[in-house]
């Protein structure tokens, strides 16, 4: 019987939730393909809880447990899948398309000379045939795509694109503690320390309006448009990363994955295209309006009112029109 | 002194585009688009002048596969780039990260060089493999998702960004493999004396044959992964569309945060 892995991915004593939709997405496909599933988990402290979680998901966790695995280091976890996958010759290795795996997979398959499909949203087997399904130019494209036939492949996912379901009942999977294949220290390249995000006096995480702002302002000089009409509206202002990496708003306005998760009762966008590290951020908020001037923009797949218009026509209107209203009431 | 490399793609400039679906049905209509420098490694370009301009040392740009390289090359001059190299060939088509990491890899492995800066992904098909891969191939250590670079003796501590504004301090030996994410700097606009000394600076154009490669090494019988069609993405959710003039459009937005009391 074939295996399916799993790579489980956790940071600071915590297993990540791309863990848990590959799982279930994993499950899905070894029941297809009559493999096996099984949970692949390196590390070294604070995993002690997590093989007792991943058998109620997985048929089989395989537990490296090694000091040289405590932070994650590519080169490490590298050699470590090298001689798992050598050993138990799984049809398919899945890795999240995170900053773990995106500095992980691409060597491993170069290693193993497997082919790879990264950043994939689905995937399927058909006939013998693997097919993916990933997301080009920012998400305004879906690709379907093949792979080259091989007996093992490796695909990473994009976080979020699937679901994670909790199986009824529990798999009671067997924890298999491997000994680690790691001899000595990697000394070329070194984890020196974790830097937290800044504290800053802004949370848009706990705003319940935010004006989200993207490539689509144009220019800092717009800035203050946007920044009037969230005052207006008693909220704040927030942007995709565009506008963090030109350096337009400080980092702790940036919503996506690289910056916040927000969930507010209103979420304005203007100009933002809409690619997935920004919608990750915000597709959660309970209303979404979303003004492109493109009509095909990606946003629009995640709004519950869509205007195809010039943000310039409708931000200072929108603004004046809701002060107007304000000034009347008091 | 430090010699360094940066790998670029030349990438239609999508962002703020409506795209459509070629008749194919598996590319995009390049008509009214623009080729240019992807985002990415417009950032690895930058950061690459930036050093040499510290460090003293050179740059040179490579690209794979682009047949209208030229002026994305003499941009990169213009920016401060010393040499460039495109391999062009009409075999190049239909090429995955893999095939595109195989080639480079064939052509640096001969070259001297202290650093190798490529962007974290591409604008465009988004795989984000070269770098880790070409630094597999040459058997050197790599680093993605890099936001900062600070360059002590043989090493270099560059700070990883990972998810959530967490950020990690890794510190790599020389030579490596850097994948640089966006926001590490701010890309300089192209000067009128930079585009004047771009004009005297070579542009090295190879074939196949030129780096020792054959014809099933690079087509698409050496990618691992083949577009079969593309389409636009369902909606997760229904849209409702606002028409009129703006005042209509501003008026339903406020009538629609009325009733959600909103305002």
């Amino acid at each position: 019987m074939g295996e399916i892995f799993v790579l489980v991915e956790h940071r600071q004593g915590k297993i990540r939730d791309v863990t848990f939709e590959m799982l279930t997405k994993g499950n899905e496909l070894a029941r297809k393909t009559n493999a096996n599933l099984t949970a692949v988990l390196l590390g070294h402290s604070n995993i002690k809880d997590f093989p007792k979680t991943l058998s109620e998901y997985a048929k089989k966790v395989l537990v490296v447990d090694d000091a040289k695995l405590e932070n994650f280091n590519s080169d490490a976890y590298q050699k470590v899948l090298e001689s798992l996958i050598g050993k138990y010759k799984p049809l398919l290795t899945l890795i999240g398309h995170t900053s773990l795996g995106v500095d992980l997979a691409p060597t491993l398959s170069v290693s193993l000379k497997m082919p790879l499909a990264t950043d994939c949203i689905d995937l399927e087997f058909e006939n013998d045939v693997l097919s993916v399904t990933r997301q080009m130019y920012g998400g305004k494209v879906n690709a379907r795509a093949i792979l080259r036939k091989s007996e093992s492949y490796i695909v990473t996912i994009r976080p979020g694109s699937l679901k994670a379901i909790k199986p009824q009942s529990p798999m009671n999977g067997d924890v298999i503690e491997i000994r680690s294949p790691l001899t000595e220290e990697i000394t070329y390249k070194r984890v020196i320390k974790y830097v937290q995000p800044q504290p800053s006096g802004v949370d848009i995480a706990s705003a319940e309006l935010l004006i989200g702002i993207g490539r689509g302002i144009g220019g800092a000089q717009n800035i203050p448009i946007f920044e009037e009409l969230a005052k207006t509206l008693n909220g704040l202002l927030a942007c995709s990363r565009p506008i963090v990496d030109k350096g337009w708003l400080p980092s702790d306005r940036q919503v996506g994955m690289s910056g916040k998760t927000v969930k507010p009762k209103l979420y304005i966008a203007f100009g933002i295209s809409g690619a997935f590290q920004h919608v990750l951020g915000m597709k959660n908020s309970e209303l979404i309006i979303a003004i492109n001037k493109d009509p095909e923009a990606p946003i629009f797949k995640f709004a519950d009112y869509r205007v195809v218009e010039d943000l310039f026509k409708i931000a200072p209107l929108l603004k004046s029109k809701i002060y107007e209203q304000k000034t009347q009431k008091t | 002194m430090l010699d360094i490399i940066v790998c670029i793609k030349q990438v239609l400039d999508t962002a703020e585009a409506e795209l459509k679906i070629d008749s194919s049905g598996k590319a995009i209509e390049t008509c009214g688009l623009v080729f240019d420098i992807g985002e990415w490694d417009d950032y690895a370009l930058e950061e690459a002048v930036r050093i040499k301009e510290k460090t003293g040392g050179t740059v040179t740009v490579i690209t794979v596969g682009s047949e209208e390289a030229e002026r994305t090359l003499r941009k990169c001059l213009a920016r401060g780039a010393d040499k460039a190299i495109k391999i062009v060939d009409k075999r190049l088509k239909g090429l995955d990260g893999y095939a595109t990491a195989k080639i480079l890899h064939k052509i640096i492995k001969s070259m001297h060089f202290d650093l190798i800066l490529t962007g974290a992904q591409a604008s465009d098909d988004e795989y984000a493999v070269v770098g880790p891969m070409l630094a597999e191939l040459l058997g050197l250590p790599h680093v993605t998702m890099v936001k900062k670079i600070e360059l002590k003796d043989r090493l270099a501590i560059v700070n990883r960004e990972l998810e959530g504004g967490l950020e990690e301090i890794v510190e790599v030996k020389l030579p490596a493999v850097l994948t640089i994410q966006t926001g590490i700097n701010e890309p300089r606009y192209v000067s009128l004396l930079g585009v004047k000394k771009a004009a005297q600076k070579e542009i090295k154009a190879l074939g196949l044959a030129d780096i020792g490669l054959s014809e099933n090494e690079v087509g698409e019988t050496s990618s691992w992964i083949k577009i079969e069609k593309i389409f636009v993405p369902p909606a997760e959710k229904e849209v409702k569309t606002i028409t009129g003039s703006p005042e209509e459009i501003v008026t339903r937005i406020i009538e629609i945060l009325k009733t959600k009391g909103l305002i």
